[in-house]
């Protein structure tokens, strides 16, 4: 069974209709790239399938191990192990990294029926995975973002990341904002986790992410569908040629 | 325009009740005087109403529907109902002064073994006395606002308490409202904190109801004098039962290089009003307030600041939080003045209110008036809703939607309470707000 099926989704924001009839396959241990110009869609796929409001699906469907993720709220999907690190991280001033991750990682246990980590269970495990992450551990203690740079936004996603375990993660535009080295760094983290028990589905924009995360398959999109799939070679080859042939063809 | 209004019938049973409770009330002579002048100033005033600017969003004559007699002393069933009252509120390692029903209960407070240049008195026995120097001060307060002159006439009992030159206490002392009347009553309290030179104490009132305990009318006020380099930590939490109103006064005069640091937090009461006159008057003084108002139902709660900068090189800040949900109503009004000779005075207010529904109000009145050129001054006031964007990333990383509107409420109230220096009282104040928290549906 696929980790992901998403089958002629169709998904309108007020009165636009924003992807018309995508589909979309993603197994276990797979990196799946999916690129585009602005405007063709990727984002909007991303929030549909980590359950952001104000999308509306008006036909298709999205299974989640065989499950229809649609049914499910943000929260179930995250316990489900749906992860999306976002393209721009919100910041929540006056709750703390460590209590923000405390309670998002026991929520989501609670969810699955496992018992709550307890806070020196908890706190072992985040400083060792901010350790491996070269998260400075005085960040875990500053509000949630409040004052990150756009590259520790990054970081701080991939480490929730790791904390979490999610079998699916989507990275939505996890380059735009970064600089050469910050980006080395965010793609270092994201291939640690690379396994074979969990999917990633990177989205972006530009090939150059693609030279740090190296992908299996690529998909281009276009006007809300995916018009063009192939391998990692593609990207190159979209990188010579450009999105407008597609733009003609969609 | 002088606009005369009409009498309510609340105002009438209020006059009745001055005519009824007098023969009961502490004090003779000048005292009686006092209590007097402030009656006929009362009578002349009558109830608060939206028309008064102080009390726009306040009207007591629209929320007040009926004005209860003075409670009675309380007997022996009053007093054991609030003695079970007692123990869940006691703050541990604190030294708890209990009034019940606007009566000093001396069985149920902490009176022995006083720490050196520590004195308290109740405002009965004060009264009663002969120290006219403190007699004095405890009509300081104008007749000019009705509530606070309803009070000056009607105090029945309270705490005076003196702290002399150079004790810092390192106990903290908790003022125990209780109401345990069984029929419907009005308290009048008035407490007097009286803070020498180079003094230090951490002062906690707490508004609580014995159970069972249905409507009661709570009537307060205190009077506050922090001497030279003196520092009070004040808070308050107003506990009331639902159907209650607290109606509540205060007046703290700072002297030079004094600090006040202040904190509120309002989750009880039907309808409930803090008014505070809070004036720099020596040189160097500072003052942090800080209020948190967790309301639901259709629970009211009005704050009236004014903080009055008299002399230069003083600085405030106040900072204030409501969260309001369902029909309920959360009032600040903050006013500044900054006199003439006030130069270089640093005064700033934020205050933000979150609507956690639709019919939810917040009214913030932010008033400066500056009459000194070398001042920094400074205000600003939010309301809003909880930011969507926010929600969604927690959901999107686990959290229910309750739990993650629960967090960002806590961060939300977390800044005002962060404020408290005394660890127990915040601690108190966090487990407060999670209870409110916990109890939403």
């Amino acid at each position: 069974m696929p980790l992901l099926e998403v089958k002629d989704l169709t998904v309108r924001v007020e009165d636009n209709e924003i992807l018309h009839g995508l589909s979309l396959t993603v197994n276990k241990g797979e990196v799946h790239a999916i690129m585009g110009p602005n405007g063709s869609g990727k984002s909007t796929l991303s929030h549909v399938i980590a359950g952001k409001p104000d999308y509306e699906v008006t036909g298709g469907e999205i299974l989640f191990n065989g499950e229809d993720l649609l049914e499910m709220d943000p929260d179930e999907r995250a316990a489900k192990g749906v992860f999306l690190a976002f393209q721009y991280p919100v910041e929540i001033p006056g709750v703390a990294t460590m209590t923000f991750l405390r309670t998002a990682l026991n929520a989501q246990r609670k969810a699955r029926g496992e018992s709550e980590l307890l806070t020196p269970a908890f706190l072992k495990k985040a400083y060792e995975v901010a350790d491996r992450l070269n998260v400075p551990r005085d960040m875990l203690k500053r509000g949630v973002n409040v004052g990150f740079s756009g590259g520790e936004k990054k970081r701080n996603e991939i480490l929730q990341m790791a904390l979490f375990e999610p079998s699916l993660c989507i990275l939505d535009e996890m380059d735009s904002g970064l600089d050469i080295d910050a980006l080395r760094v965010a793609a270092d983290g994201v291939n640690a986790l690379r396994s074979p028990d969990r999917a990633m589905v990177v989205i972006t924009h530009y090939q150059r992410l693609l030279n740090y995360v190296v992908p299996d398959f690529v998909h281009v999109m276009s006007k809300g569908r995916v018009v063009k799939s192939g391998g990692k070679e593609l990207a190159l080859e979209l990188e010579a040629s450009g999105y407008t042939q597609f733009e003609d063809a969609a | 325009m002088n606009v005369v209004v009409a009498k309510t019938e609340t105002g009438r049973a209020l006059s009745d009740a001055f005519a009824v409770a007098r023969g009961r009330l502490p004090g003779t002579g000048q005292v009686a005087d006092r209590r007097r002048q402030a009656f006929e100033a009362y009578e002349r005033l009558g109830l608060p109403h939206r028309r008064i600017e102080e009390w726009k969003y306040t009207d007591l004559r629209a929320l007040m529907r009926e004005a209860f007699s003075l409670a009675a002393e309380p007997d022996p069933a009053t007093l054991e109902r609030a003695g079970e009252a007692v123990r869940p509120h006691t703050i541990d390692g604190m030294r708890r002064l209990v009034l019940v029903d606007g009566v000093f209960a001396p069985n149920l407070s902490q009176t022995d073994g006083l720490d050196h240049g520590l004195r308290i008195r109740t405002l009965q026995g004060v009264l009663e006395g002969a120290d006219s120097a403190i007699q004095a001060q405890l009509f300081t307060p104008e007749n000019s606002d009705a509530m606070v002159a309803l009070n000056s006439a009607m105090a029945t009992d309270g705490v005076v308490i003196e702290i002399a030159d150079g004790a810092v206490l390192k106990e903290p002392l908790h003022v125990l409202h209780i109401a345990s009347t069984a029929t419907p009553a009005a308290m009048f309290t008035r407490s007097l904190l009286r803070l020498g030179n180079n003094a230090g104490v951490t002062l906690v009132e707490s508004f609580v109801a014995a159970d069972g305990v249905k409507a009661y009318q709570v009537h307060d006020s205190l009077i506050v004098s922090i001497g030279d380099g003196s520092r009070l930590d004040h808070v308050r939490l107003i506990e009331d039962g639902r159907d209650a109103f607290n109606i509540a006064s205060a007046m703290v005069t700072l002297g030079a290089h004094a600090h006040f640091n202040f904190f509120n937090m309002t989750s009880g009461a039907s309808v409930s009003r803090y008014q505070a006159t809070i004036a720099c008057a020596g040189e160097g003084s500072r003052v942090e307030t800080n209020g948190v108002n967790l309301l639901n139902g259709r629970q009211h709660a009005d704050t009236t600041l004014l903080l009055d900068h008299a002399v230069p090189n003083c600085a405030s800040r106040e900072v204030f939080r409501a969260v309001v949900d369902d029909r309920a109503h959360s009032v600040f009004q903050g006013r500044i003045i900054v006199r003439p000779d006030a130069q270089k005075t640093d005064a700033k207010m934020m205050t933000r209110a979150l609507l956690l529904s639709d019919e939810a109000e917040a009214d913030n009145k932010p008033e400066l008036e500056i009459f000194a050129d070398d001042v920094t001054c400074g205000h600003g006031a939010t309301t809003g809703a909880l930011d969507d964007s926010l929600l969604f990333y927690l959901r999107a990383r686990g959290l229910s939607e309750k739990e993650a509107q629960a967090l960002l409420i806590q961060a939300f109230v977390g800044e005002a309470i962060e404020s408290i220096a005394n660890d127990t009282l915040r601690d108190l104040a966090v487990s407060t707000a999670l209870r409110w928290l916990e109890a939403r549906t």
